[in-house]
Parts: structure tokens; C-alpha cells; sequence
């Protein structure tokens, strides 16, 4: 219990990666907090990559944390960007009222 | 050992907390609050356990950038005020059993796969372990960085670079009735179009705009 070892940093990012999971399916309010769920999944595969590099002693795994890092940082400029865009042209961004595609 | 855990528990209890109230708080300008304190809590795990330089790149990206361009935009938007509707809205209700199905099952794989993993025994080779003694953490991800991985690193340049021309391409728009600069007219300007050249009769004068 006292002893902090691999499994309980995987076992914290298994946990925000089932939060990000619930914060996608149960969000009716609006798309900015699915993107911020996906932000919070890819926080949990931050963790679990540095706790395998860190335990393990390998550097890789903080060298791909910082390209997912990047990706990240590109993939909220452009989710966001299309999201002001899409306000713009439909004055709404909730979640049930973006069915145009009727997927 | 005892500090370590101890510390190990409180952050990671809080980035939990605010991971949850993310999802759940009813004003969105909370819901980014908490995924910065999510992040700043994620970041001094990191710090804790010896990967300061990322901890450090965190809290500038995420907390510097990311999260003030939610921020900017939930503010922009003026969608602070759309509430929440998740429990009440019958349209809605029928997606809570899905997520918490799919996610609980998610969970379990995970704790699965963490609980019957075991190390190789050949897996700790002495060579490819850190000396964390000599060098710090930022200069040894600097040597690996530069060189083994200097592709990889120019390509997230490139990411980033079509990211932020992606971003101004989709976002801009032309105005009506606003003056702007027009380069190619600019570029495009000759010296007949702006000057003439008048043959002045004495005591005359000239007349411009006959």
C-alpha cells in the first residue's frame, strides 16, 4: 500500500481513461467538453507512457509523450477552430443539434 | 517511501476529482477550470517521479495554451450558460447505461491487463537503463531527442505548422465594408498609373481631372 510501484500509475491513468471515456458518451451540453474528454485520454496515455519509461528506465517513452503532447496541442487548435466555425454558421454548438450529417 | 506515497495519493485524488468534475460540472468555464487543475496535478506526478522536463512542458502547453484556448473560446462562444442536461432530459437518459457499460468494461480490461502483467525477466538490461546520477532528465531527453529521433521531432514541427495554418484558414473570413491592403495592387503599381506627364502652357495652368 505504501509502496508506489508501476501498477498504480497505470491503475490512475486506467481510471482518467475511463473518465475521459463517460465524459464522451455522457455529455448533452456542449462539443467543447468532448473535446476536453479527449484532452483528458490522452492525459492518461501521457501517464501511462511516463510510468513505463520512468520504471523501466527507457527514454523512449518520454520522447513519444512529447510528440503526443504536439499532437494534442494541433489537435485542440483545429477541433477548436472548426467548432468556431461551425458557431458561426449555425449559432449552436450543443451536441443533440449538430445532426446534419444524420449519422 | 512514506512521503512518496503519501504525495502519490493526494495528487492523484485530485486529478480524479477533477477529472470527473470535468465531466460533470454544469458551467463550462468550471469544466476548464478543472482540467487545469487536472493538469497541474498530472504535471507534479510527473515531477515526483523523475520526469521533470515533461512535467515542465506540461504546464506550459497544457495549462499556458491549451487550456487558455478553451478558455478564450467558451468565453468567445457564450456557451457558459448552456446547462448541463444529463440527468433530466429523457432524450439524453438513454445514453447514460451505454457510456457507463462501455467505460466500466474499459476500465476492467485495463485493471485486467494491469493486474496479469509480469516483466520478462530479461527485460532489465543494464544498458538501456537511465543514469539518473550523471546526467538530468532534460539533458538526457535532449541527447536522445536531437539524434536518434531529429525526424520525428522536425515532422511534429510540420504538425504544428499545418495545425496553425489550419487554424487562421478556417477561422478567417472576409469582411464587407472594411479597408484592407491589397498586395497585388500594391505589388502591381506602375509609374502610368500614378503619375502623368502635362506639357504646362505658360499662364495657363493646370486642370485637373478634365
Amino acid at each position: 500500500m505504501t509502496e508506489i510501484g508501476l501498477g498504480h500509475y497505470l491503475t490512475l491513468g486506467a481510471i482518467i481513461f475511463s473518465i475521459g471515456i463517460i465524459g464522451i458518451f455522457l455529455n448533452r451540453k456542449n462539443i467543447i467538453v468532448i473535446l476536453m474528454s479527449i484532452e483528458l485520454i490522452l492525459l492518461a496515455v501521457n501517464i501511462n507512457l511516463v510510468s513505463f519509461s520512468i520504471f523501466l528506465g527507457d527514454l523512449t517513452g518520454q520522447v513519444f509523450t512529447l510528440f503526443i503532447l504536439t499532437v494534442a496541442a494541433a489537435e485542440a487548435a483545429i477541433g477548436l477552430a472548426i467548432i468556431v466555425v461551425y458557431y458561426r454558421n449555425s449559432g449552436t454548438i450543443r451536441v443533440e443539434r449538430i445532426d446534419e450529417l444524420k449519422g | 517511501m512514506i512521503a512518496h506515497s503519501i504525495f502519490f495519493y493526494t495528487f492523484s485524488i485530485i486529478a480524479i476529482v477533477s477529472a470527473i468534475m470535468v465531466t460533470a460540472s454544469k458551467n463550462t468555464v468550471h469544466s476548464v477550470f478543472f482540467l487545469i487543475l487536472d493538469f497541474i496535478s498530472i504535471s507534479c506526478l510527473f515531477i515526483m517521479i523523475g520526469a521533470e522536463f515533461l512535467g515542465m512542458i506540461m504546464l506550459i502547453v497544457y495549462v499556458g495554451a491549451v487550456a487558455v484556448l478553451f478558455l478564450f473560446v467558451v468565453m468567445m462562444l457564450n456557451v457558459a450558460q448552456q446547462k448541463n442536461q444529463w440527468f433530466s432530459s429523457e432524450e439524453s437518459s438513454k445514453h447514460i447505461p451505454v457510456g457507463l457499460i462501455i467505460s466500466t468494461l474499459i476500465f476492467v480490461e485495463l485493471i485486467i491487463v494491469v493486474g496479469g502483467w509480469k516483466y520478462k525477466p530479461d527485460l532489465f538490461d543494464i544498458n538501456n537503463s537511465l543514469e539518473l546520477s550523471k546526467v538530468s532528465n532534460t539533458h538526457s531527453l535532449g541527447q536522445v531527442l536531437y539524434t536518434d529521433y531529429i525526424h520525428i521531432f522536425q515532422i511534429s514541427g510540420m504538425i504544428l505548422l499545418v495545425a496553425m495554418i489550419g487554424a487562421i484558414v478556417l477561422t478567417f473570413r472576409k469582411r464587407e465594408g472594411v479597408k484592407t491592403q491589397s498586395y497585388i495592387k500594391q505589388i502591381s503599381r506602375e509609374r502610368s498609373d500614378g503619375v502623368s506627364v502635362l506639357k504646362v502652357d505658360s499662364n495657363k495652368g493646370v486642370k485637373i481631372d478634365d
